[in-house]
């Protein structure tokens, strides 16, 4: 595990990212817009493997490039369609408010990330005792442990909620 | 760790399982009505069973300062058990007609649940998680009514705008953990690092999530579609518990880990809620439906409470707090009837209501009074929640919040008077609306409350006044 972020890696990493981030917008086409975010969602694995987030990376891979995609393919299988032609077509009248809007937000939060001097930096990284998992699992299962409960509970009116919804009216 | 702090959670929480577990003991042919009175008769014991709670002490916390169990969360608790009990009791009926209607008491019981947590939360975490478990159950509770588009309609949007707002909350508050180090409110505003721009940017977003659940202008877009397409009964609990549960945390936060920035917050909340005011009056006023023009309404309410939180005095909490709960009782009284009348005549138009004094007079009274509240207007107790947020906001310099407060509460008077108008001019096509038990038991509490604490507002205030006052010390 070390601490030093292989520049040429990650710019690397960030243009396939950015690259397929457009791609999932501007493909025409729903399902490479799907595959696409496989692509990205592994590139962001990637980051967060370089910044020593082990655990995270395999979560993202797991949870987002595997499971998501798979529930959105599907998702476009069962809404059956003659062709997959032009299912993702731009909305063209807020093209341009939404462009200024998104654009003045990154350059704020540019500004922001650039002039900011309390970011992480190597010496208010925290130090991990054993490996990542255990030290997450030290946190969840002791601090936050409430917190941990709870999202036990909101899983379950979550299921609840979308199995009633998902039955829906004509079922007896 | 402290189990005992968690108590009302929990009896919520285990309440919430066996309904969906004797759901399925019952033979399905039943009605589901035992359900609804076991969850009044519960949540009635637990309401009560918490006045014994507040206390002069140290207050307790869960786990190492996570979880504060003080009176202002005491008081907050009892306030969305309170609008949970009524608007079980006036709904069984309409309850009754759903597919799933067990499922709909546990899923407000699990968004009950939510709302409690918020109003104890201490960390960051605990708040998003408490926030959306809330959310999540009024996501599925929107989309209850399942033979009515209208009402997949509400619940998308209400998703949609909803989730867009959490991934705000959420940016916010990675960015808050970024410069902070913590979660924990504590924690957070005693470091020299926070108030940097990376900090403010956090701020502003979970500000502004928050708002979204608020529903201040201009983060209200969602209110009016899904407060008209969701089943009344949620539409209540959405105006009334969501709303406060959203301010409570709102507060607190503000109040413990923005507090080295509070004071340039006033300002801004100052702005917001006289927007609010005047945005939600004037689109109330041209509403051509009852439910619509509630959720207007509710907006513009949601503005007079933000005036007592830029008061930021412990009088503008104690407002908040008192305004809080009699916004609870008028909206019950208007709720309930709206429920009854959506039941009988299949709408919530104002021609719904035309001559509803001949065909329901108890109704017809219980809306009035419930509106005049609303509006402000003097035996009733929205008077006296009035002048205390106004009170606390002049003693704190802006007179000209008050004064915008003072002239849209005047013009609130018009489309409340509307109804009442409708309701007892026109003519009546003879029918007569029956109207069960449960439903007169609930539309006379919340107008006996709205009276009473309207002319004699003492032991709600002392309590409301206790509550504000150990929280900003």
């Amino acid at each position: 595990m070390n601490n030093d972020l292989n520049p040429a890696l990650f710019y690397f990493l960030a243009a396939v990212m950015l690259l397929s981030a457009l791609a999932i917008v501007y493909c025409r086409n729903l399902v490479y817009s799907a595959l696409f975010m496989v692509v990205c969602f592994l590139s962001i694995a990637g980051l967060y493997a370089m910044i020593s987030a082990d655990f995270l990376a395999a979560v993202q891979i797991m949870v987002y490039a595997g499971t998501i995609v798979i529930l959105i393919v599907l998702c476009i299988m069962i809404t059956r369609r003659t062709t997959m032609e032009r299912t993702n077509m731009p909305e063209k009248k807020y093209i341009l408010r939404a462009s200024v809007l998104a654009g003045l937000l990154f350059f704020l939060l540019a500004y922001i990330f650039v002039n900011s001097e309390v970011l992480p930096t190597t010496n208010n990284i925290i130090a991990l005792s054993g490996d990542t998992v255990s030290g997450l699992a030290d946190l969840l299962l002791g601090h936050y442990m409430l917190a941990f409960e709870i999202a036990a509970v909101l899983l379950l009116a979550a299921m609840i909620g979308a199995v009633v919804l998902a039955k829906g009216a004509d079922e007896k | 760790m402290n189990l005992y702090v968690i108590y009302p959670e929990i009896t919520v929480l285990v309440l919430a399982l066996a309904l969906i577990i004797i759901d399925l003991l019952l033979p399905s042919e039943e009605t589901r009505r035992p359900l609804g009175y076991i969850t009044i008769l519960v949540l009635s014991i637990l309401a009560i069973s918490l006045f014994w709670q507040y206390h002069l002490t140290i207050s307790a916390y869960f786990y190492q300062g996570l979880f504060y169990y003080d009176n202002y969360a005491i008081f907050f608790k009892q306030l969305f058990l309170l609008a949970v009990i009524l608007t079980v009791l006036f709904s069984l009926q309409y309850i009754d007609t759903m597919k799933y209607s067990s499922e709909f008491y546990s899923m407000i019981l699990f968004a009950l649940t939510g709302m409690m947590i918020l109003a104890s939360a201490n960390d960051f975490l605990t708040f998003f998680i408490g926030l959306e478990l809330m959310t999540i159950s009024f996501y599925a509770l929107s989309g209850f009514g399942l033979t009515n588009k209208k009402s997949s309609e509400a619940a998308i949007k209400y998703l949609i705008i909803g989730s867009l707002s959490t991934a705000v909350t959420l940016y916010g508050i990675s960015l808050i953990y970024g410069t902070a180090h913590s979660f924990d409110f504590a924690v957070v505003c005693k470091n020299p690092e926070f108030f940097s721009a990376l900090g403010i940017a956090g701020m502003m977003m979970i500000t502004a999530g928050i708002f979204f659940k608020m529903s201040i202008i201009p983060f209200h877009m969602w209110a009016p579609d899904t407060y008209e397409g969701a089943p009344v009964p949620v539409t209540g609990l959405l105006a009334m518990g969501s709303k406060a549960a959203a301010i409570a945390v709102f507060m607190r936060i503000l109040f413990e880990a923005f507090f080295p920035a509070a004071d340039y917050f006033m300002p801004v909340l100052a702005v917001f809620s006289a927007i609010c005011m005047i945005g939600g009056n004037i689109a109330a006023m041209k509403q051509k439906n009852i439910k619509r023009m509630l959720a207007y309404s509710s907006i513009a309410q949601a503005g007079y409470m933000m005036v007592g939180i830029c008061a930021a005095s412990p009088q503008g909490l104690k407002g908040v707090l008192f305004y809080a709960f009699l916004y609870v009782l008028a909206n019950t009284g208007a709720f309930a009837v709206v429920t009854v009348v959506a039941l009988e005549k299949k709408g919530t138009d104002y021609e719904q209501f035309t001559a509803l004094s001949q065909s329901a007079p108890v109704l017809a009274m219980v809306m009035s009074v419930s509106l005049l509240s609303m509006a402000g207007i003097p035996p009733t107790a929205g008077f006296a929640g009035k002048l205390y947020l106004f009170m606390a906001v002049v003693e704190h310099g802006y007179l000209w919040l008050a004064f915008v407060g003072f002239i849209m509460s005047m013009l609130s008077v018009y489309y409340y008077l509307k109804v009442v108008r409708v309701m007892y001019t026109g003519k009546s096509d003879g029918s007569t609306i029956t109207i069960s038990g449960a439903v007169r038991a609930a539309v006379l509490i919340s107008m006996t409350a709205t009276v009473v604490f309207g002319v004699w507002p003492q032991y709600l205030s002392m309590l409301t006044d206790f509550a504000a006052i150990t929280f900003l010390r």
